[in-house]
């Protein structure tokens, strides 16, 4: 009898993940372990993530049906843009998306906990948790973006390929950056994170247009200063070589890594700012 | 109301996510009317503003994601104590969450509004009967929209657990309501769906009053189909109320 607890204690200790990242690899199983565990509301998260997305790319149809052209893309391209959009935005939705529950734990003052942890907080706070159901949203982007790159005329060549490639990355790159950022600036608005949001759902909105529609205040805003243009439709605009405006030119798309960059750097800014604004609850 | 009133900093923040979000759909739904040679399906650039506007405005009013107080109460068995009350259950969450509604008008509504007419061209109704019919049809879409929420939280009567019907709704609720596109530019199929569900009597119909693209008669007889939803609504919240009631089962004591 001693023998086997011994045994079964042994190889519960070997199915644990080992090394420096093994407390994030165990927390993050566990969490998805979690969340198909109560199957039916898994699937029913799955089924209306999916349900949203389609909704969402039925309203981007029915204003081109509407119109044939806006903003110098037709249906055809503009499903490119969504799809590239919305791919990467529930890649970095589903690592990052968690951040958004900070000022949850901010007025709890359950943010504490993480400091008494080894591990930076950032880390802590990306790992805490992992919603899969933003996996059905990535379906619906990449189905998109796959229709896109079917009917689209595409000149293929390695560049191209190299183009969707780095486009994909730095969007999701991009996108988690906001997230960061919004989480740095709520250590000092708490009640108000709808004010974030607008930026960071706006921005996801603003990825899926045509940016060639706005005017100047907002080209700055989602163009440059939150580089919403460069996840989606400035890479587009590249690779089907449309002619991009006066402030996003046609070959601006290859600057998408650039723009990434430049959001972590705004992130970075934020988050260091409103960690060393913190000064937990007390007790 | 009064509770309500204390978040200022989180009605702020609501009203930074209307506009920007209005600024967002202003430039590509304006760019779509200029597409379409500046008229589509009866929208000029400022009625088309004004929809965007007002529309944005009512987002903290309308009813368009399904949660309620009540939703929670059903599922938690607190309800057990509202049937106590001499008060009629459904007719007591309709009007709390009517007075929640009416009251973010004024943090969220009125300055999206008003920012809308500082930076674009906004169209007003040209007859003097489409304010006074414009904000009988505004408050009705509350209710409407109240109403229909309310049976969400009744269906919990025998789920339980609501989110996936109030998940359902959400997504409904804003395509069919036209929040993002208004449904006039729908294919006719989907025109037709629409009009056929009581969404549109929560937010374009007032909103196509209040900027006056629909004028007299026709306004009227929008009124008058937002009041049969409402009776639809309404009566089917008070059937599902009572069979609802002889489902309830409260444990503890």
């Amino acid at each position: 009898m001693v023998d086997r607890t011994a045994e079964r204690s042994r190889t519960l200790t070997d199915q644990l993940p080992r090394g420096r990242t093994a407390p994030y690899r165990a927390v993050l199983g566990a969490r998805m372990r979690a969340q198909r565990s109560y199957r039916g509301n898994f699937v029913l998260d799955l089924a209306s993530s999916l349900l949203v997305g389609l909704v969402e790319l039925a309203e981007v149809w029915v204003l081109f049906a509407a119109v044939d052209r806006l903003g110098g893309l037709d249906f055809t391209a503009i499903l490119l843009v969504f799809g590239l959009a919305d791919l990467a935005f529930s890649l970095a939705d589903l690592a990052f998306g968690h951040c958004d529950t900070l000022p949850t734990y901010l007025r709890a003052g359950t943010l504490d906990v993480f400091y008494l942890r080894p591990q930076p907080l950032l880390l802590q706070l990306i790992t805490s948790d992992i919603s899969l159901r933003r996996l059905a949203r990535a379906a619906v982007g990449l189905g998109a973006l796959t229709a896109g790159l079917v009917v689209n005329d595409i000149a293929w060549s390695p560049a191209a390929v190299l183009l969707l490639a780095l486009a994909t990355l730095s969007g999701v790159a991009t996108f988690a950056a906001m997230f960061v950022w919004a989480a740095g600036v709520q250590f000092f608005l708490v009640e108000g994170s709808e004010a974030t949001n607008a930026f960071v759902y706006g921005g996801r909105y603003a990825a899926s247009q045509p940016a060639s529609v706005w005017g100047r205040p907002l080209t700055v805003l989602f163009g440059f200063f939150f580089p919403m243009a460069f996840t989606a439709y400035l890479p587009v605009v590249t690779l089907l070589e449309l002619p991009g405006s006066e402030l996003l030119p046609g070959w601006a798309g290859w600057c998408a890594p650039a723009a990434a960059v430049w959001a972590w750097c705004l992130a970075a800014f934020s988050w260091r700012i409103g960690v060393r604004h913190y000064q937990g609850a007390g007790g | 109301m009064r509770r309500q009133s204390t978040y200022r900093l989180a009605a702020l923040g609501g009203l930074v996510a209307n506009v920007t979000f209005g600024l967002l759909k202003v430039a590509l739904l304006l760019s779509a009317v200029e597409a379409g040679g500046g008229e589509l399906a009866g929208y000029d650039p400022a009625t088309m503003a004004a929809y965007i506007w007002i529309s944005q405005g009512l987002l903290g009013s309308v009813n368009l994601h399904g949660r309620s107080e009540i939703a929670d109460r059903i599922k938690t068995g607190d309800v057990a104590v509202d049937f106590l009350r001499p008060l009629d259950v459904q007719l007591a969450a309709i009007t709390t969450e009517t007075g929640r509604a009416v009251f973010s008008l004024l943090p969220r509504g009125l300055p999206s509004v008003l920012l809308g007419a500082i930076v674009v061209d906004m169209a007003t109704p040209d007859s003097l009967l489409s304010y006074p019919l414009g904000a009988t049809s505004l408050l009705l879409g509350i209710v409407v929209s109240a109403a229909t929420a309310y049976l969400v939280a009744a269906s919990g009567f025998w789920l339980v657990e609501t989110r996936g019907v109030a998940i359902l709704y959400m997504v409904a609720s804003g395509f069919l309501a036209g929040l993002f596109v208004p449904i006039r530019l729908f294919p006719d199929w989907l025109h037709a769906v629409a009009t056929a569900t009581p969404f549109p009597s929560m937010l374009i119909y007032p909103v196509d009053i209040l900027s006056g693209r629909v004028e007299g008669a026709a306004a009227v007889s929008l009124v008058l189909l937002q009041l049969l939803w409402l009776a639809v609504v309404l009566g089917t919240g008070q059937l599902m109320t009572r069979s609802g009631r002889r489902r309830l089962e409260v444990q503890g004591g």
